[in-house]
């Protein structure tokens, strides 16, 4: 057994560009569907109706499919109808689409629990729209949602695991690679799983800050 | 509508003038059509049972509620209504707005900011001014109410009558035409009201436009030009301070009045009546 994170560990290169893989896609997807999801959620905060079905629909359509499936449907079903991109695209596309339905709604929950008072003073003091949101409404929210939008960071990264099966080299697919060719099929993923561990560490400490900056305001 | 030279004249003057306001939430009226106007310098402080509609009023001042009939000016510019009687834009409306300050019953302020940040926020950010003059401005506002020691503490940290000391200086900060105060005691342990109440009083008397709804009595007493006093969403009565307290016109003034004066805390109002 020992042998075998031997062999695992002679084959380290791999697995660290594996992981490095999974940080970016991990990062991109997770800054980038925060930015969007922040986005989504001023429009299902709005009172006028088109956009707000709009946005529900989209944000109940994606909670509702399996991430597998959603990169599926991109890589694969996409190129029907004529739009394809590389495995990277499709990858880092379906993580940045999938997420933002979530993070919009982990915001609009945030919203719900929020007292309406700033927001109103806000708008006495000369706010409107985007500047509203942006100054007033969001800060707020991403402050008391930081634990619920962590927990999110983490499935970002654990989803972004099914990419292995669009050919992306990330983690996943390094300790498969390696388990293959030397037929260490333990050490190879309980090794990716000590590494993806590690990460959500990382992810927790960022969560642990943003609370310690939400307590100070509360 | 037709209106007198005289009243054009007037509602240049004033600073706030309002005119045939009605409002209603579903089947309840709230205000029924309230007309008054305010002078520069003046001091007003709307009375009235709760319920009466003074808040509702206040909050259709600045358009935060729609009002469903009637105007509003402010230094003679219609607020929320174009000339052509279009609902302004939300550029338009928040133009106007940065024009009147508000304080607040709960205080309102931002939580994810300082102190200082919310006193330096809305000048900066809508009024485009700069951080350096915003922030030189906002350190004077802060030592006037008291709490030069507090510029970088978070408003969760601050007592009742710390957070709505705040309020106000938040609201001078955007020097406003006129400031509408909403209730900014309620909230407050008794303890906390002189510490507001003294602020509001000398900012009466160096002759800023306030537009106070209270139950201080002893406040609209002393500090008050005028006292409205409203019942039911409608304008029940409107006098000097002096003549209101002392010999009110109504029954229903009369009736509030008593009712204050047996509620403890308010001596003064039982000697005036009796």
């Amino acid at each position: 057994m020992i042998h075998d994170f031997t062999v695992v560990w002679t084959e380290r290169s791999l697995m660290l560009s594996g992981l490095a893989n999974t940080v970016i896609l991990s990062v991109l997807s997770a800054v980038c569907a925060l930015f969007l999801g922040a986005m989504l959620a001023m429009l299902l905060l709005r009172r006028n109706k088109a956009p707000v079905v709009a946005a529900r629909v989209f944000v109940d359509a994606m909670r509702c499919t399996p991430f597998l499936l959603f990169a599926y449907i991109v890589y694969y079903g996409l190129p029907s109808l004529g739009i394809s991109f590389d495995n990277w695209s499709s990858g880092l596309l379906a993580l940045i689409i999938y997420n933002t339905a979530y993070m919009a709604e982990i915001l609009r929950g945030a919203a719900a629990s929020q007292p309406p008072q700033p927001v109103e003073a806000g708008m006495a003091f000369g706010f409107s729209g985007f500047g509203l949101y942006r100054r007033i409404v969001l800060p707020p929210l991403i402050l008391s949602a930081g634990p619920v939008v962590g927990n999110q960071v983490i499935q970002i990264i654990k989803d972004s695991a099914f990419l292995t099966i669009i050919a992306l080299p990330e983690l996943t697919h390094a300790a498969s690679s390696i388990q293959s060719r030397h037929y260490v099929p333990f050490a190879a993923f309980i090794s990716a799983v000590l590494l993806y561990w590690a990460l959500c560490l990382v992810v927790e400490t960022g969560v642990t800050a943003v609370g310690r900056r939400a307590d100070a305001r509360r | 509508m037709n209106l007198s030279p005289d009243a054009l004249d007037e509602r240049e003057r004033a600073v706030l003038s309002v005119s045939s306001v009605s409002k209603s939430f579903g089947a309840l009226q709230v205000l029924k059509d309230v007309t008054f106007s305010v002078a520069r310098g003046e001091t007003v402080c709307l009375l009235g049972p709760s319920g009466s509609g003074k808040s509702t009023l206040l909050r259709c001042i600045n358009w935060l509620e729609r009002p469903d009939a009637g105007r509003v000016f402010l230094e003679g510019e219609q607020v929320g209504l174009t000339a052509g009687g279009l609902s302004m834009s939300d550029r338009e409306l928040s133009s106007m707005r940065t024009r009147i300050g508000m304080v607040f019953q709960h205080f309102a302020l931002w939580p994810h900011l300082t102190v200082l940040q919310n006193v330096m926020e809305a000048p900066v950010h809508v009024q485009g001014r700069s951080k350096r003059e915003a922030r030189e401005q906002a350190e004077g506002l802060l030592a006037r109410v008291g709490l030069s020691d507090k510029l970088d503490v978070f408003p969760a940290r601050l007592s009742g009558g710390q957070k709505q000391r705040v309020g106000i200086a938040r609201a001078l900060a955007m020097r406003p035409a006129l400031i509408l105060f909403d209730e900014p005691t309620s909230a407050l342990d008794p303890e906390l009201v002189g510490e507001v109440l003294t602020v509001m009083r000398d900012l009466a008397h160096e002759g800023m436009t306030m537009i106070v709804v209270t139950h201080e009595m002893s406040f609209a007493r002393e500090a008050a030009n005028r006292v409205i006093f409203m019942d039911h969403g409608a304008i029940v009565e409107t006098g000097r301070p002096e003549t209101f307290f002392r010999s009110p016109t109504t029954d229903r003034a009369r009736q509030f009045l008593l009712r204050y004066a047996s509620s403890p805390g308010a001596a003064g109002v039982a000697g005036a009546l009796v």
